[in-house]
Formats: C-alpha cells, structure tokens, sequence
C-alpha cells in the first residue's frame, strides 16, 4: 500500500537528531514491547515478518508519524492479537484504562504478484520497476516504481512478502539488488550518487 | 514537594503494553520468561563490538577480507556472529572513490548480529526520508563530508539482505594488532554515516 511508512524521498522532516551514548532502550516499556510483539506474532495463524510489517504499514498515518518505533510494534501487535482473536479491542481499553489505537483495516486486494516464475534476469540486465499501487503489502518503494535501474547482484529465491502477509501460502522467487542513479529517481538527484533496492522479480520488468 | 510519595503515574503508551502484556499472559499466549529471554543479549552481547571485530580482521587478513566480501554471511559466521536479521548478509567496501551509506525506507531492517539494535535516528522518518534523495547533503549534515568526486552508493535494505559497511583502514594504523583496530571501529561507519 502507498502508506505514509514508505518514505523513502518525502521531503519537510528536517534534520535527523542524533543522539549522544544512546541507550539500547530509553524506558522499559519499550523493552517489554519488543518481547511482547514477538510472543504476540508467534501466535498468529499465518504469521510472518511480512504480516507484521503490514499491520504496522496499517496504521493511521498520523499515528505512525507521531509515534516511536516501538509504539509501532504494540500497536501492530494489538491489531494481529485482535485479528486472531487472542483478545477484543474492548478488552485491550478496560485493562488500559483509555483509548488503544489500533491499525487499519487489512485490504488484501489485489497481491499484485504473478505466479512463481524463473528468474529472468541477469546480472548487467537493464530492468524497469513495474508501475503497480497494490492496497496491501509490498517491499516495492514508491520511488522507484516505473524507473529505469540495473541488476547488480543476484541474491537467489526468496518468498514473496506480498503473497506471505495476506495468504498461508509462501511463494518464491528471484530476488535481485538493483542499481539506480540519483538522477533517474529525482529531477534534484545529488551528483555521483546511486541508490541500490533489493527487489523481487514480480516488481520488475524488462528495459 | 508535597507529592514526592506518589509514584509517576504511567504514561498512555505504559498503561497499553501492561494491558496487552496482563491479557496475553493470563490466557497463556505468553510463554514464562520469554520477553526477557527474548532481549537478553541485545542489551550487552550483541552491538557494534561484533561488527568492529569483523572489520578490524578484514582489515588485518586479506583473505579473511575476500571472503568476507565474496560471502558475508558465511565469513561473519566465523565469529559465531548470526541469526534474526543477519541470515543472509552482504558487505560492501569504501575505497578512496567509493562511499557506502545503509538505509531502510520502509521500516528500520538492521543488521542486528553484527550491529545489535538500531538507534532511534535510524528508525526515524528524517534520516529514512532523506538518504536516498540528498546523501550528500546528509552526510554532511551528520558530519561525514566527502569530497565531490567520490561516488555515494546508498543501500535500502528493502528484502533479505542486510548491509555491514567495511570502512577504510584509517592511516597510520599500520602497527596495530587486530585487538587494536577493533577499538577505531565505530557503529558510524559500519551504517556509513561515519569515516574513520
């Protein structure tokens, strides 16, 4: 989906604050949340990477921008425990004694995805990224789509995050790194700078 | 004060993760133990000191570098250094002419067993949002300003591999032992954020 967690480009944000002898953890919630997520994700049917990445994408994009990295996962968290009916979103307000935002709909749609196929392309290969807007997961970043790249390394057949957040089923496929100038991808792209993104086959197509 | 004897009250976000934590574990879904089982490590064993050690032998055995670029995940493991998001690894050089950067738009994908857990800055919308559109001028920013002439490569770490960067042997390190090397290396440079 087109989220607001795919930011890859957005321009407004300022300067990144960097922080001096930071703590693995800033407060203990956040450890507890970390724990917390992983348990909660072991037990969702069809669990994956892929569906927990998805349901954090869900999240209202004002709530994503305005909350840290852990809120993200319990907030994700929650939603996947809901969803499998491990506890009710009455439940989760009684115990928190207030509000408990919760993720978006999940909106499977159209994956996007063809079925598995033999990798076709090589290395040196000119490809460009497929224009396509699915409603639900995706590893394919928005600035990238329908722009002009070149294959630059081979990383073998790995299961397609598009079909394993929706379905029980894992489909691979060839997954390549794929190079693209700073000057393909914007009309202000800094000289002498490339940007390399790890893409399946199914996002991609011959150049 | 007068109300030194009351406690903090706990924040919204405090008052949803014991919620979640109290339901999941009163209906058995959270196994005993396993949240801290699950962090234990990141907090002491596992951090940047894996990675430095990695580079500070890169840097002292060019075989074990050759290896270490042919095959990252298998010469990382030589260390013992693997598991969650370091299953399939891939390091990438700076030269004189050739400065790596890591970065992932989507979500935060790190390198833990060689990194541990990412700062807050690198799961922030700014430094996702601008890496891959103006490096150069973020680089800067973050004090690591490179020449005109040397060519930016930014990794989005967006399916299976996650990305070390090897830095550059600073000069003058000729005499050192591996042990050594291991304390010049930074968490900075081996995101590429950093030269040493």
């Amino acid at each position: 989906m087109d989220g607001i967690h795919d930011l890859g480009g957005k321009q407004g944000f300022g300067p990144v604050e960097v922080e001096q002898d930071e703590p693995v953890f800033h407060e203990d919630w956040e450890r507890t949340a970390r724990g917390l997520t992983f348990a909660t994700v072991a037990q969702v049917p069809n669990s994956s990477t892929s569906k927990f990445r998805h349901a954090i994408e869900r999240m209202a994009p004002a709530h994503y921008l305005d909350s840290s990295y852990y809120e993200h996962w319990i907030t994700a968290a929650a939603t996947l425990a809901i969803e499998a009916g491990l506890v009710t979103s009455e439940d989760l307000q009684d115990r928190a004694g207030g509000p408990f935002p919760l993720s978006g709909p999940d909106q499977p749609g159209e994956v996007g995805v063809p079925p598995a196929h033999a990798a076709r392309f090589k290395l040196g290969d000119q490809v460009r990224v497929r224009n396509f807007h699915p409603p639900g997961h995706t590893r394919c970043p928005g600035y990238i789509r329908g722009k002009l790249g070149v294959v630059t390394r081979l990383d073998g057949e790995w299961s397609i995050p598009d079909v394993a957040a929706h379905t029980p089923d894992r489909v691979t496929e060839a997954t390549y790194s794929v190079r693209f100038g700073a000057d393909e991808l914007w009309s202000d792209g800094q000289r002498g700078a490339s940007v390399n993104v790890d893409l399946w086959d199914s996002y991609l197509e011959p150049a | 004060m007068s109300d030194d004897h009351h406690p903090i009250p706990p924040s919204p976000i405090e008052r949803r993760v014991v919620a979640l934590e109290e339901l999941l574990t009163e209906r058995g879904y959270v196994p005993e133990g396993f949240i801290e089982a699950f962090n234990r490590g990141y907090e002491n064993d596992i951090g940047p000191m894996n990675g430095a050690k990695v580079v500070a032998r890169a840097w002292s055995d060019p075989e074990y570098k050759k290896r270490l670029l042919e095959d990252g995940t298998r010469a990382i493991a030589e260390f013992g250094f693997g598991g969650p998001e370091g299953h399939y690894m891939v390091v990438v050089e700076n030269t004189p002419q050739v400065h790596n950067v890591v970065v992932c738009t989507l979500c935060s994908c790190y390198p833990w067993p060689v990194l541990g857990l990412p700062p807050r800055w690198y799961k922030d919308a700014p430094y996702r949002a601008r890496m891959v559109r103006e490096p150069r001028a973020l680089l800067k920013e973050m004090g690591c300003d490179l020449a005109d002439d040397v060519d930016i490569r930014v990794w989005d770490s967006s399916a299976e591999a996650r990305y070390l960067v090897l830095p550059e042997r600073p000069n003058g390190t000729d005499g050192l032992s591996e042990e050594e090397l291991t304390a010049l290396v930074t968490r900075d440079s081996m995101i590429g954020v950093a030269r040493l």
